[in-house]
């Protein structure tokens, strides 16, 4: 084993980024709080030079690292690209929210940055020791995070809840994953999908023991129902500067988990896996548009949300074709965009004392401001799926390549529960509109914040008007 | 000289644009700046939209004014534009239709009357540019984004009940239309495009097409509306502003009319033939039974919706009559079809004007006196002559009376309908004296008579803004009542190259 084919150069952005993490803890020690402001500042400033550097390192072919333990190809860096600016936005609609809240600590950011650290190596494994380890380094810090107002009765009971759920899915997960070994010899992705793809391992009831594990495992992580009962106590516990962490970028780490898991690995076992993704489709199609409807609490009604979304997303993978996996990833990156701007009007709308996370919190919201409510607005039509926003495009890439693959009635199953899903979400665009305010205060917040969720916002329409780019970028990555 | 503008682009956006430029200038300044910003804008886009009656070819049935550049190479959507002889006249009506409206808003909207006037002018750029698409994905995104503003504007502007209404309205139109779009993934999976035009073309097998003209049907039967899926209508025309119910009952509806004769019928055919007698037993159902349902409505506004549900059966009876008038065997000519499909388009052009104005009126009285009760009426025309002149005269175009527009296209389908079969013409005929009896006892009531209380005691005479409305609209009901025939020529070569097209088996 030589230095060289290590191949260090091709994992910057992480090793740096890990490097300023570990500096952040170092340094926020020693700030008194008054200055606290410079963790977040060279939070964001790490984030960026970290973004700098994995765009001047752009993947021309695949490449190994690390002996192969770390891959780099275009899925991976389109992937983190998302992640990083996502998570960036994360951070600049949480500050005053933190602020408001006395809990403005390093420990959020030094949190924040090593389960970034975790997505990014998730999004980049090859090795399935690898691809747990980051796993677990995301896990670990959400769980820290939802906690991390110790004083609140529903944050820790969502944090116990979390982790407990969570920890039976790593189990699962690990579980899954030793069988694999045993049955493959190697922890290696692509010597595993070799060893599935001959013909023992494609009949080996072992394999899909295996499998079974895997995929309840991706389930839980993800939120698809039946392994869904986690996600709306935690979206509602957790402060919502940390349920805007848990709902947006790590979705795209756990899309990761499963092209590398799923189609990477156990590609050969397609015929299997499509059976029980379907189900899990339908399944998180139909309870998260339904129970949703019943929610008088915004970040619960967004956490069903996310379920039905969910739906979507594997419905695109079950397609098994390309085209099923670049819709499948288009869908996610939408919505992990339409996420984040519905947390960051949730946090727009709270101040001190004062969560604005029920659904009557928004009531009059154009009296108030007719530009953060069409904001909004524009938000729920995009999640509900109305053109001309990115959403459209989403639902209609995946029903392309659903139909695709002749399950025409898959497609049929989809749109019903959006014709259900649409009601909730216009009774969002309903209350900012067409009832009177109660409270009448003007919204008070920092320009940088109103900046970044306008421009959140109009991304969406943006993307809405023309998604040609995005989709090509979806597209290429799986040519 | 309008051949190298991209004519249809700027009908498209500049309305939209000056929508976004009304909404940015907001509510806190004078409202008569945006008042008349709108209404410059609504005029240019209609002056612009003239453009495109003068230079029509009428000779030819192909596209015109077309404009395409690759929008989203991906799935081959297109971003593509063009117009023939039945979306041209209906683009004309929209650009005509909003320029009332913003003058009827005028002085009655007084919440965020910016926001108001902003939803009609994005709202009537997003509806010309449904008539104008030709790719299909490229049309079902101004189809859906359409219904926003005109949810908004029902919710924040309307009646008590609005709420309600509004997204009942909503959800219905949504339903219909989800279900079309997965025919029209379909059929893109099938023949590899999304353009209107290739899919006119392409083969389909008869259970492909029965499965693609019901969800087709879903959509377009909504949006018509036809009986039985007509119960939204009356809703949201009585909770929505008297713009909103304009827009809504001159220009939406049509493009459920508009979305048969550019979808349904030359995109599934064999399945339109096969199903014919079920959209014409749902036409002459809303025609004869929506007709008596008008017959005992309390509030007027209820009453025209109704009375437009049983309008637009003609719209639909009209046009899949023709199947029927081919294969009559006594109709040793042959004739009628063009008639019943010219009939069908010259009702919805007719109905826009006549609806409109019908709704119109309700406003003025509404304004006035804040209830749509008949019984709170009697006796208008003692304190509002000239108004009165006008409403009568607007309801006997309603009503169908000769030398108004509501007679040619009525007259037309009755006539083609004789062709088909006697009892079709008989039954839709009934329209006549049922229309007559719901329209003009409706004005016996509230215009004549004694003066029923002290509120039309009090009542003011049109002023010279309302004035302007009902005349510009008189003068198009009885033009197009008197000489149609410019409208019949603009689309006569397109209705020939339907009628050819549609008669073509695809099997």
């Amino acid at each position: 084993m030589t230095f060289e084919s290590l191949n260090i150069a091709i994992a910057l952005p992480e090793v740096f980024l890990l490097t300023m993490a570990c500096l952040i803890l170092v340094v926020d020690v020693y700030l008194p709080q008054e200055k606290r402001n410079l963790t977040y500042v060279l939070t964001q400033f790490s984030l960026i030079i970290t973004l700098a550097l994995l765009l001047s390192n752009p993947a021309e072919t695949r490449v190994l690292a690390f002996n192969d333990l770390f891959v780099q190809d275009a899925m991976a860096d389109a992937l983190k690209l998302f992640i990083i600016i996502i998570s960036f936005g994360v951070f600049v609609y949480s500050r005053e929210y933190l602020q408001a809240r006395n809990i403005f600590k390093g420990e959020f950011y030094v949190l924040g940055l090593f389960s970034i650290v975790g997505m990014m190596l998730m999004v980049s494994a090859n090795n399935l020791l690898m691809l747990y380890l980051g796993l677990e380094l995301l896990s670990l810090c959400l769980y820290a995070l939802v906690a991390f107002n110790r004083d609140n009765g529903n944050a820790s009971e969502a944090a116990m809840k979390y982790f407990v759920l969570g920890a039976i899915a790593s189990g699962m997960l690990l579980y899954g994953m030793s069988i694999l070994y045993g049955l493959s010899g190697s922890l290696n992705l692509s010597e595993i999908a070799q060893a599935v793809t001959n013909a023992e391992g494609a009949q080996n009831i072992g394999m899909i023991f295996a499998l079974v594990f895997i995929v309840v495992a991706l389930a839980f992580k993800l939120g698809a129902v039946p392994f869904h009962m986690w996600m709306p106590d935690v979206y509602q516990g957790s402060p919502t500067a940390v349920t805007a962490l848990i709902a947006t970028a790590p979705k795209l780490a756990g899309f990761a988990m499963i092209m590398r898991l799923l189609v990477e690995a156990l590609g050969g076992l397609q015929a299997d896996w499509q059976q029980m993704i379907i189900v899990l489709s339908v399944l998180s199609l139909a309870v998260g548009n339904i129970i949703a409807i019943a929610q008088t609490n915004l970040k619960r009604m967004l956490a069903y949300s996310t379920i039905s979304h969910v739906g979507f997303i594997l419905l695109g993978i079950l397609a098994g074709t390309s085209e099923g996996y670049s819709s499948a990833m288009f869908y996610t990156i939408s919505y992990a965009l339409m996420s984040l701007g519905g947390f960051g009007v949730i946090m727009l709308m709270a101040r001190q004392g004062f969560e604005a996370d029920n659904i009557s919190d928004l009531t009059g919201l154009n009296q108030r401001s007719p530009w953060f409510a069409f904001i909004m607005m524009i938000l729920m039509l995009s999640m509900a799926g109305v053109p001309p926003t990115v959403g459209f495009w989403a639902k209609l890439a995946v029903l392309t390549a659903v139909v695709d693959v002749d399950l025409v009635w898959m497609a049929i199953i989809a749109v019903f529960f959006s014709i259900i899903g649409i009601f909730y979400y216009l009774r969002i665009i309903k209350v900012m509109y067409f009832d009177d305010a109660v409270d009448t205060r003007p919204l008070e917040c920092g320009r940088d914040m109103q900046i970044a969720l306008s421009t959140n916002g109009l991304a969406i329409l943006a993307l809405g008007l023309y998604p040609a780019a995005l989709m090509t970028l979806c597209v290429s990555v799986f040519n | 000289m309008f051949a190298d503008l991209p004519l249809l682009s700027l009908i498209v956006w500049l309305p939209i644009f000056g929508g976004v430029a009304v909404l940015l200038s907001g509510d806190k300044g004078d409202a008569n700046g945006v008042r008349v910003l709108s209404l410059v804008i609504s005029i240019a886009t209609f002056i612009l939209s003239l453009g495109l009656y003068a230079g029509f070819d009428s000779s030819t049935s192909a596209m015109q004014f077309v404009e395409k550049t690759p929008w989203i190479p991906g799935f081959g959507i297109n971003y593509h534009f063009g117009v023939d002889g039945f979306s041209m006249p209906l683009i004309i009506l929209t650009t005509f239709t909003t320029i009332l409206v913003v003058l009827a808003g005028w002085e009655v909207i007084k919440k965020k009357p910016a926001q108001y006037l902003a939803a009609f002018l994005i709202m009537e750029g997003l509806m010309i540019a449904v008539f104008a698409a030709l790719d299909a994905i490229f049309f079902y995104v101004f189809w859906e984004a359409m219904l926003v503003p005109m949810f908004i504007l029902i919710g924040v502007w309307g009646g008590e009940r609005r709420v309600y209404a509004t997204i009942k309205f909503f959800i219905y139109t949504f339903i219909g239309s989800v279900f079309m779009l997965v025919a029209l993934i379909y059929m893109y999976y099938k023949g590899g495009s999304f353009a209107i035009l290739d899919m006119h073309a392409m083969p389909l097998t008869l259970n492909e097409q029965t499965f693609i003209f019901f969800a087709f049907l879903a959509a377009f039967a909504v949006k018509v509306p036809m009986w039985p899926v007509h119960t939204w209508l009356p809703d949201a025309h009585v909770e929505a502003p008297t713009g909103g119910s304009v827009i809504l009952a001159a220009i939406m509806l049509k493009i459920g009319g508009y979305g048969f004769i550019r979808f349904s019928m030359p995109i599934t055919p064999d399945a339109a033939h096969s199903f014919d007698w079920l959209i014409i037993f749902m036409s002459l159902v809303a025609v004869v039974y929506i007709g008596f349902v008008a017959l005992v409505q309390k509030d007027m506004k209820k009453l025209v919706a109704y009375s437009s549900i049983a309008h637009m059966g003609f719209v639909t009876l009209g046009l899949f009559v023709v199947f029927q008038i081919w294969e009559n065997p006594a109709n040793v000519s042959g004739g009628g079809a063009a008639l019943a499909v010219e009939g069908a388009m010259i009702q919805m052009i007719s109905h826009g004007f006549i609806s409109g104005a019908m709704f119109l009126m309700i406003g003025v009285l509404y304004d006035r006196m804040h209830t749509r009760e008949i019984n709170a009426y009697g006796g208008v025309v003692h304190t509002m002559p000239i108004f009165a002149a006008f409403a009568v005269f607007f309801s006997m175009a309603n009503a169908g009376l000769p030398g108004t527009s509501g007679f040619v296209g009525e007259f037309m389908v009755i006539i083609a309908s004789f062709q088909a079969n006697f009892w079709y013409a008989f039954l839709g005929a009934l329209t006549l004296i049922l229309g007559a009896a719901y329209t003009l006892w409706m004005v016996k009531r509230v215009f004549y008579g004694e003066i029923a209380n002290e509120g039309v005691r009090a009542l003011k005479d049109l002023n010279a803004r309302e004035l302007t409305i009902m005349t510009t609209l008189a003068i198009a009901v009885l033009i197009l009542g008197l000489w149609p025939a410019p409208v019949v020529d603009v689309m006569h070569a397109s209705v020939e190259n339907f009628l050819q097209h549609i008669a073509v088996s695809k099997l």
